[in-house]
């Protein structure tokens, strides 16, 4: 296999992997943006993977499941609002609680509905998003360089990829080009002055928690209903951390996010296909330190190279009327 | 305003308020038990009597409880300090890493009254060493603490995989986990403490090292609220500035604490390994890292608490097994769910319940409230 | 033909026992100028507050050009056309100017009309009320009176017809507040009303046509500004003569104890905050810093105190010099003699959270006096405590009650009592009274002079004139992180007043 080959399909699987931390990345923003910590990612992913899953292969719709992963996720969004908004709790106490309830409920309604140990039965083809093939793949597959690229890279994805991707730009017209974003900036910053400019700050800040609700569903729905045609117990694996670490290393910013997301995942996959293949000079690398790579390059990457990182100036403090 | 709550007197404040907060997430998890199907007051039933209804029971009960301690008190002094340490999971587990180091060299040379204060050092010192990296990060760099312990939850996880399918496992064996310890490294049973009060026990696996967790809550007090290095972890935990103000050097403070969280956490590592299955096996932390944020909230970040809280939680999972046995619709992931409910109606909904509980209060005596609530005017 | 803009009637406001505002009569003139007078925590922010829909009365009616108006959020406020001007700016600070402005008020779901409109409507209100200020400019690149000129045109822009100012005036320098007060002039020549909040009467007699005092959350009088005098609005809010001078004899200088010497600070964002400052503090004198909020003063006291780095230059104290990194440690200091008294007890001075008595050895617990051993020594922490209690006169007298229950003035006073009872050779003061009540005024005055008279160097920050006046052996002036100026305690508030606004320099120079 020549090395360009590879590094088509090395790119290919980064997109894949990327998608889901993108999704959960473009969730935190909206929240973090907001002024609300949202620790909660990864059980919101959880159960939205979970939620989907279920309801695709007790509906026979992938859009039904979809629809679900949504709904469930946004519930759970909605709980960590109840908590941290309402009742001012700890935002990072409530988003634990989340990710615990998430794993422990996912595997135990699992197991009760399907007696599968936890997982979801497979899905049908009608079931999951398949593969979209663009027009005229076929006849440019033969081109040297930009066959390979079109065929493999930008076709060939299943709706959810390209949704996510199209999240990028348009979360960043939502945050800088709208009334909606002004204001949910304005909130995460100094949410007094959003109190006294007469707009509620509590229901802004629910409204952006329904949005990580909705792009962490799809997140979710992505795991179970794409890339893996099923749930299976503590899928998320950590995406939701990383996504998080995602967002710190991009500053809060949609288009950094996308990059610091396409990163991650290419470390993830790179450290998939380097699995067993010896490394020039360092020879066989054992199979354990490759899964431990995206999560120590994390902590590298937050520890060093990202600078200073300033989170909006009210994130993580509940909102209190000062006297 | 700087209290957002007026004053409730201290019983309220520190029992009725939590037993509250407890009761309303059993409710809850009563819900998800009738959504599959089972009667939540037979479940509670079969749990009490798993738990308490047998000496065996009581043994198991207090063998788990023995984990949560440490990792309970592991949280609570990093929250003391201001810290959110979510790592106690890989902590707990790389410390499996020297107490196998330790109890495979020495386990049939010494007897375990010297292996076991050997093991105890190599368990704080692991679990020391793997805070350590987060705390300084989070200290020098200003990389957010809970992300970089979560991380590191997940490379202990890699780091004991690859050393228990490698260097730690006998050459001849497929399971990954080291081989048994023999007596030298095996901590007594206590039991026959039970047995004093005639009850019968079979084969429970409540040790000594229980008893290590009662001498480490009372030390955590100490050091929490009559040492010096606890005064300035309180003062850098409520008031980073106050701290620098007072001469506390931020470094030194985050990095002390969070490794001493950190040995607290890798000493739970002795129960399982040392008290019970007598090796070093994958997974065998099993969330009990995770059980400590429960049970410090629970708690109330009070040594105290923490040792009732961490009861309470042993019963979950001793009845919580005997539950999973009498009714197969709910398995251990139960406990789980119950977990997360408990850190969230204790945690972060703790003040949900308060502006009620006190205006009961004020209609009782208004008195109690009143007198607080003027004092805290002004500035 | 005086028709009111607001009439406020029977208004009672209540948190948790305190009763903020009780039985509030109130009128206010259309087209007027109307001040409102009283200490700190008399209640005038509460009341406006209500008039503003942050609040809710607990009873009382409000009315607005005559109508009964139910006002239950901001919005109601700003739908009557009132608005207001917070003391603390709700301004967003990577904001711009026109986003601020139209938060809250956008025209549109797309910001693009928005915005376009705000222009053209600013542009507008520069040209009517001389309010220039760049719209494209980032709020936390402005300086502190033009971002108050942002929220005067976010109120204006909502089309505010009466106008609160809530203590407008004092991160301003008296040229600044000037301006600002021939702002609110035109404003009242327009025919808009305005509403003046604050405690510093020199305002009030300047720029007011009627004034209402407030005292402990009760009305107690409206008078016509031209037919009352300072003494007698004075008497009014505190209900007693107040003695404006704290008696004290003439200062008996010693020799040097803290010489600091071409000091310079930068802050986090590399901004000169402290510009080449020198001088000496010698045993036995206060040397009162005055300055507008904000000019240096708090690096100043930082730096000095060891917890913030300088760039430059060396502090001498008792010839020998501070660790001017940012890494001294405070603890040490301490034990050299040096004592300090933080300007935000809340955050800096004392934990809140702790109890009376942990608070008392803050920066000292690790004296041997509080130490057994290894442990913290309980009972001579808390007999300590209660020595400071009785000879302070801190109360409540309970020495295990959380700091956070104790008054503002009183938890001064334990701030005070620690510093004050380690007999420093050199006592640094920030802000000795902000947020006290007056009866604690005097005795934290009376103490510091004390202090001197004992010999000791003691260094006071204000930004309250009068304090610096009454308390100083020496002034010294800052402006823009420099010293700008030196002078006795005779000096006039005005002479003092133009050096706060850097207008003294360009004159010694002609």
């Amino acid at each position: 296999m020549d090395i360009f080959t590879a590094i088509v399909q090395i790119l290919d699987s980064t997109i894949r992997l990327s998608v889901p931390l993108l999704l959960a990345c473009l969730a935190g923003l909206y929240s973090e943006r907001a002024g609300v910590f949202d620790i909660g990612l990864e059980g919101k992913m959880l159960v939205g993977a979970f939620a989907g899953a279920a309801a695709a292969s007790v509906l026979h719709s992938a859009l039904l499941g979809l629809g679900t992963a949504i709904l469930i996720s946004v519930a759970f969004a909605l709980i960590h609002g109840f908590a941290s908004i309402t009742h001012r709790g700890n935002q990072i106490v409530s988003g634990v609680a989340i990710n615990f309830i998430a794993a422990g409920s996912t595997i135990m309604l699992g197991q009760h509905w399907f007696q599968q140990g936890g997982r979801t039965p497979a899905l049908a083809p009608g079931e999951r998003f398949e593969a979209i093939t663009w027009p005229g793949v076929d006849a440019v597959r033969g081109v040297p360089i930009i066959g390979p690229i079109y065929s493999e890279l930008i076709s060939g994805h299943s709706i959810l990829v390209y949704i996510a991707f199209l999240m990028v730009p348009f979360t960043w017209w939502v945050l800088f080009r709208t009334r909606f974003g002004l204001r949910l900036r304005a909130v995460g910053e100094n949410p007094a002055a959003v109190d006294t400019a007469g707009i509620s700050v509590a229901w802004l800040r629910y409204r952006a928690l329904i949005c990580t609700g909705i792009l962490t569903g799809v997140a979710g729905a992505y795991l179970s209903m794409v890339q893996n045609g099923g749930f299976v117990k503590d899928m998320t694996a950590g995406k939701g951390y990383i996504a998080l670490a995602a967002l710190i290393f991009a500053k809060w910013k949609p288009v950094n996010a996308m990059f610091a997301c396409l990163l991650f995942g290419f470390l993830d996959a790179l450290s998939i296909r380097l699995q067993g293949t010896p490394l020039p000079v360092i020879g066989k690398v054992p199979v354990q330190f490759m899964q431990a790579l995206p999560y120590v390059l994390t902590v590298i990457l937050l520890a060093g190279f990202i600078g200073k990182a300033i989170p909006p100036r009210a994130g993580g403090v509940p909102y209190v009327k000062e006297r | 305003m700087s209290t957002p709550y007026a004053k409730l007197p201290a019983w309220a404040d520190y029992g009725l308020i939590p037993v509250i907060n407890l009761f309303v997430a059993f409710v809850v998890a009563g819900f998800v038990v009738l959504l599959v199907g089972e009667n939540p007051f037979r479940a509670a039933v079969i749990l009490v009597e798993g738990a308490f209804g047998r000496g065996t029971g009581i043994a198991f009960t207090l063998f788990y409880a023995t984990t949560f301690i440490f990792s309970g008190l592991s949280v609570a002094v990093a929250a003391h300090c201001g810290l959110f340490n979510i790592g106690g999971e890989g902590q707990g587990y790389i410390a499996g890493l020297g107490i196998g180091v330790v109890c495979l060299a020495f386990d049939s040379v010494l007897p375990w009254w010297l292996t076991f204060p050997l093991a105890i050092i190599a368990s704080a010192a692991m679990g020391a060493l793997w805070a350590l990296i987060p705390a300084y990060l989070q200290a020098k760099r200003g990389s957010h603490i809970v992300i970089t312990t979560i991380m590191f939850n997940f490379i202990a996880a890699s780091v004991m995989v690859y050393a228990l399918v490698g260097f730690l496992k006998p050459a001849i064996s497929m399971a990954p986990q080291t081989r048994t310890f023999l007596d030298g490294a095996q901590l007594p049973k206590l039991n026959w403490v039970i047995e004093l009060f005639g009850a019968k026990i079979r084969s429970a696996p409540l040790n000594v090292s229980f008893l290590l967790a009662l001498v480490m809550a009372y030390l955590v007090w100490l050091l929490i609220w009559r040492t010096r290095l606890g005064y300035e972890m309180r003062t850098y935990g409520h008031s980073p500035k106050a701290a620098r103000y007072a001469g506390i050097s931020e470094i030194r403070i985050v990095i002390v604490a969070m490794m001493i969280s950190g040995a607290l956490a890798g000493m739970m590592a002795l129960n399982p390994t040392m008290g019970d299955q007598h090796n070093v096996a994958l997974d065998f932390v099993s969330g009990a890292g995770f059980v400590g944020i429960a049970v410090a909230l629970m708690g109330r970040l009070h040594p105290v608490g923490i040792v009732l809280a961490a009861i309470l939680f042993g019963m979950l999972y001793q009845g919580g097994a005997e539950l999973a046995f009498e009714m197969p619709a709910i398995s251990r992931d139960m406990i789980v769910i119950i977990q997360g409910l408990v850190i969230l109606f204790a945690g972060a909904l703790e003040h949900m319940f308060r502006p009620y509980i006190q205006a009961l209060f004020a209609s009782i005596s208004p008195k109690a409230v009143g007198i607080e609530a003027v004092k805290g005017k002004g500035a | 033909m005086a028709q009111a803009a607001i009439e406020l009637i029977g208004i009672n406001k209540s948190f948790g026992a305190v009763r903020a505002n009780r039985d509030i009569n109130l009128e206010i003139v259309r087209g007027t100028i109307h001040g409102i007078v009283g200490e700190n925590g008399a209640g005038k922010s509460t009341l406006m507050s209500i008039l503003y829909g942050f609040y809710q009365a607990d009873s009382g009616e409000i009315r607005v050009g005559g109508q009964p108006a139910s006002i239950k959020t901001p919005n109601d406020a700003i739908a009557l056309g009132i608005g207001m001007v917070h003391q603390h700016f709700m301004l967003v600070d990577n904001f711009s100017v026109l986003e601020n402005v139209i938060l809250g008020a956008e025209s549109d779901a797309l910001l693009k009309k928005s915005i376009a409109k705000a222009r053209s409507e600013l542009e507008r209100l520069e040209r009517e009320y001389g309010l220039e200020v760049d719209p494209d400019a980032i709020i936390e690149e402005l300086p502190v009176g033009l971002q108050q000129r942002v929220e005067i045109l976010k109120a204006l822009y909502r089309g505010a017809e009466i106008l609160i100012l809530d203590e407008p005036t004092g991160v301003l320098t008296p040229a600044e507040a000037d301006h600002l007060f021939r702002i609110l002039k035109q404003l009242k020549e327009q025919g808009k009303t305005v509403v003046l909040i604050t405690h510093k009467l020199r305002e009030i007699m300047a720029i007011t046509d009627t004034v209402s005092v407030m005292r402990q959350g009760t009305m107690v009088a409206t008078r016509e500004t031209k037919k009352t005098t300072v003494e007698e609005l004075a008497e009014l809010m505190v209900g007693r003569r107040v003695l404006l001078r704290v008696e004290k004899g003439e200062a008996e200088a010693g020799g040097v104890k803290l010489a600091v010497k071409n000091l310079t600070v930068k802050d986090s964002r590399g901004v000169t905050m402290v510009d080449d400052v020198s001088f000496d503090l010698r045993a036995g004198e206060i040397v009162g810093i005055a300055g507008v909020a904000g000019n240096g003063q708090s690096e100043l006291l930082e730096a000095i105190s060891g917890i913030r780095h300088a760039v430059s230059g060396s502090v001498m104290l008792d010839g020998k010099p501070i660790d001017l990194t940012g890494k001294a440690d405070p603890g040490e200091l301490r034990d050299r003699g040096l004592a300090h008294v933080p300007e935000d007890r809340h955050h800096v001075g004392l934990v809140l959270a702790f109890e009376e008595n942990e608070n008392s050895i803050l920066g000292y617990h690790d004296d041997p006096r509080y130490l057994k051993g290894p442990l913290l020594d309980i009972d001579a922490i808390r007999n300590d405590a209660k020595d400071k209690i009785t000879k302070y006169d801190i109360r409540p007298a309970d020495c295990r009650l959380k700091t956070a229950n104790f008054s503002g003035g009183n938890q001064q006073k334990i701030v005070l009592a620690r510093e004050m009872e380690q007999d420093p050779g050199v006592l640094i003061v920030g802000q000795p009274t902000r947020g006290v009540d007056v009866g604690a005024i005097e005795f934290i005055h009376k103490r510091l002079i004390a202090m001197r008279d004992q010999g000791k160097a003691v260094l006071v920050v204000s930004v309250e004139l009068d304090e610096i006046r009454s308390l100083s052996d020496r002034i010294l002036v800052m402006f823009a992180g420099r010293i700008v100026g030196e002078r006795g305690p005779e000096a006039s508030e005005g002479e003092l007043g133009l050096l706060m606004a850097g207008v003294e320099q360009r004159e010694a120079a002609e």
